[in-house]
């Protein structure tokens, strides 16, 4: 069985700031880390192969520097891993990132499932995985929490608002994973050692041969038109004293504001 | 033929109710409708569409293209992004608002994908300019610590998904008229790659959905210990309100993950939000900053989370949320 995990570089937002007066994040400084929700990606696909064998390779679209996260990963278990870079790809949106994700993995010989993280927490989306599916033309399902291997198909419990529903999905297939499904392993010493040395190959526009109008900046239908910080609240009462009075202050207020 | 561009809400049904989401995108998108001079029209696979027509020309739509299919009786992703994705390339709407749920949020992304539009995922605000035609959509980004308005400016149609209870609900009459506009898809090309085998309704001891709460009561590490949620509970159950808790009260075991809020957990934006003992760390406000009220009941006078409440209580949340529960109770009864 090879699984494909895609996973993404992403800011530790525990770090970033914002700079009041440009607007802009203040991203100097601020440590990466794999994206938390594609740890979880990554645990499901080595219990998978634990039980059936096969590989794990896990890839990664950014700047040369998600290279770190990819070894990363190796350290905890995958078996290789692919960088996908190059200076066309930049500014791409989920539409781009979908479409040059989906060349690399075709270039990829006999998968059979493709795991993402729920959602990446700098952009919060959650749109590449059903983008990815697309474009491979495999069925897709999202908020998947468990998977087992039955035959040709997969089952996978998915999450829903109110529960969980069970369904059957085809090989090869894509799958979108959220955090119940598992805590990511401890990385080995050992892994960890080989991680650091590991050839880790880079596809450009080269070695995908994209249309270029669909990669990068060009290839992105959403463009930012304007950031700014969140609006703080300006007009917040902060009560203290005894309990029972000020639960009657707020309750009076809450009623004058006709909010209960 | 109307020439008129369309606005058009993606109307998802489960098990043959429309779900509230939708009933707000239609308040909403009859008001950038108007702005923009676009006919506000929804899109209802499903089963059999006619008898849920009504409910939607009461929110606004004056039209509803419905595809009637059994294959469409429950969402399934081949099957709906097939649909949706034939009727937009026919149609060609300006703009389609989802609802960021389980299902708007696999589809939107694979249908944008298919007719090569832009999506903005989780959208807070949706406004329109006329001059330049574009949708304005503006969304949290980088776990709320900044907001970012995203435009498409040469794909159409625009795509957002948006989470509920962002925008109010208007219901314009119980009688509105519209025009059912019956379409047709051949869905029997599709091949079937995969089949839903059971779906479970999970029992919890609150029951109400975090999503869809008017009122959340969110525990945190100031809680002090599992059976101390009990407080949370009971305010939660006389306000009517759902049970929220931070990563710290999860990871610790004292609650279960479903009532996770934040970056990790859900997103949710009621009411009124109430934080007890939770410190207001960036990934917890990430998920409720957009909520209409927050209380904070926190002992320490310089918590975060008094940043951006309304209503600070400062003091023991165990003195302070049972008093609230006894206030609310007296409130009622009288
Ligand atoms: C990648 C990542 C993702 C994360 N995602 C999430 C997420 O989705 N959701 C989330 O919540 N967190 C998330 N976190 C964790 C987050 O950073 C905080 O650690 C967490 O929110 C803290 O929870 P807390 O406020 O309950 O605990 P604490 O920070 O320990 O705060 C407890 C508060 O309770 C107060 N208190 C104590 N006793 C009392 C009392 N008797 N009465 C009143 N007040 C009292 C204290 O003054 C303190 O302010 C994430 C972290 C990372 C790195
Ligand atoms: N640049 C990228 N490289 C590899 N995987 C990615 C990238 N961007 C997104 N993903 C995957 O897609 C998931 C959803 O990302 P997003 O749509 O950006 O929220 C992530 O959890 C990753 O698994």
């Amino acid at each position: 069985m090879n699984i494909v995990v895609c996973i993404k570089q992403v800011p530790d937002s525990d770090k970033v700031t914002i700079d009041r007066e440009t607007n802009r994040l203040n991203r100097a400084g601020v440590p990466s880390i794999i994206n938390p929700f594609d740890e979880n990606a990554l645990e499901m696909a080595l219990q998978l192969k634990d039980l059936h064998g096969g590989k794990v390779i896990v890839i990664s679209m950014g700047p040369s520097q998600a290279d770190e996260a990819l070894r990363t990963a190796l350290s905890h278990g995958a078996d290789e891993a692919i960088l996908v870079s190059d200076r066309k790809f930049g500014g791409a949106d989920t539409w781009a990132t979908s479409y040059t994700l989906s060349l690399a993995i075709k270039k990829i010989e006999g998968v059979d499932l493709v795991l993402f993280g729920k959602q990446a927490i700098d952009g919060d989306t959650a749109q590449v995985g059903p983008g990815v599916a697309h474009f491979l033309d495999i069925p897709m399902l999202t908020y998947a929490k468990a998977v087992e291997v039955t035959g040709d198909t997969f089952k996978v419990d998915k999450v829903t608002e109110d529960g969980y529903e069970i369904w059957d999905i085809d090989k090869p297939a894509a799958l979108t994973v959220v955090k119940e499904a598992n805590q990511l392993r401890m990385p080995s010493l050992k892994k960890k050692m080989a991680a650091k040395k590991a050839e880790i190959p880079c596809w450009g526009v080269e070695e995908l041969q994209p249309v270029e109008e669909n990669i990068g900046l060009a290839g992105s239908p959403t463009k930012v038109s304007k950031v700014f910080a969140p609006p703080v609240k300006l007009n917040k009462e902060i009560l203290s004293g005894e309990p029972s009075e000020m639960i009657a202050e707020l309750i009076k207020k809450l009623k004058e504001q006709h909010v209960l | 033929m109307s020439t008129t561009k369309e606005l058009w809400v993606f109307a998802e049904q489960r098990e043959g109710k429309i779900a509230g989401v939708v009933q707000e995108l239609l308040s909403q998108g009859q008001i950038l409708a108007d702005k923009a001079g676009f006919t506000l029209a929804a899109v209802l696979p499903s089963a059999d569409g006619a008898g849920l027509c009504q409910e939607l020309y009461n929110f606004g739509a004056k039209k509803v293209y419905t595809i009637d299919d059994p294959k469409l009786a429950d969402y399934q992703n081949d099957y709906y992004s097939r649909a949706v994705a034939q009727l937009i390339n026919e149609k060609k709407p300006e703009i389609v608002l989802y609802g960021a749920t389980t299902i708007g949020r696999s589809l939107a992304p694979t249908v944008a994908v298919m007719v090569d539009a832009g999506l903005t995922a989780d959208c807070t605000e949706l406004d329109f300019d006329v001059e330049a035609g574009n949708l304005l959509q503006t969304r949290p980004a980088f776990g709320g610590n900044i907001m970012a308005t995203i435009i498409c400016p040469d794909h159409r149609p625009q795509m957002s998904t948006v989470r509920s209870n962002v925008f109010k609900k208007t219901k314009l009459s119980d009688r509105e008229a519209g025009e059912q506009i019956p379409y047709e898809v051949d869905l029997s090309g599709v091949p079937e790659r995969m089949r839903r085998l059971e779906s479970v309704h999970e029992a919890d001891n609150n029951s109400i959905d975090l999503n869809a709460a008017q009122f959340i009561v969110s525990g945190g590490r100031g809680v002090g210990k599992p059976e101390n949620f009990k407080v949370i509970y009971d305010l939660a159950s006389e306000l009517g309100a759902a049970v929220g808790a931070s990563r710290a009260t999860v990871d610790a075991g004292w609650i279960s993950h479903h009532h996770q809020v934040g970056q990790t957990g859900k997103t949710v934006c009621p009411v009124i939000y109430i934080a007890c003992g939770i410190s207001g760390a960036i990934q917890h406000l990430a998920g409720m900053q957009s909520s209409d009220m927050i209380i904070a009941i926190n002992k320490d006078p310089d918590a975060p989370i008094f940043d951006i409440a309304d209503y600070g209580l400062i003091g023991d949340l165990h003195q302070i949320v049972p008093e609230f529960q006894k206030q609310i109770a007296a409130a009622k009864a009288s």
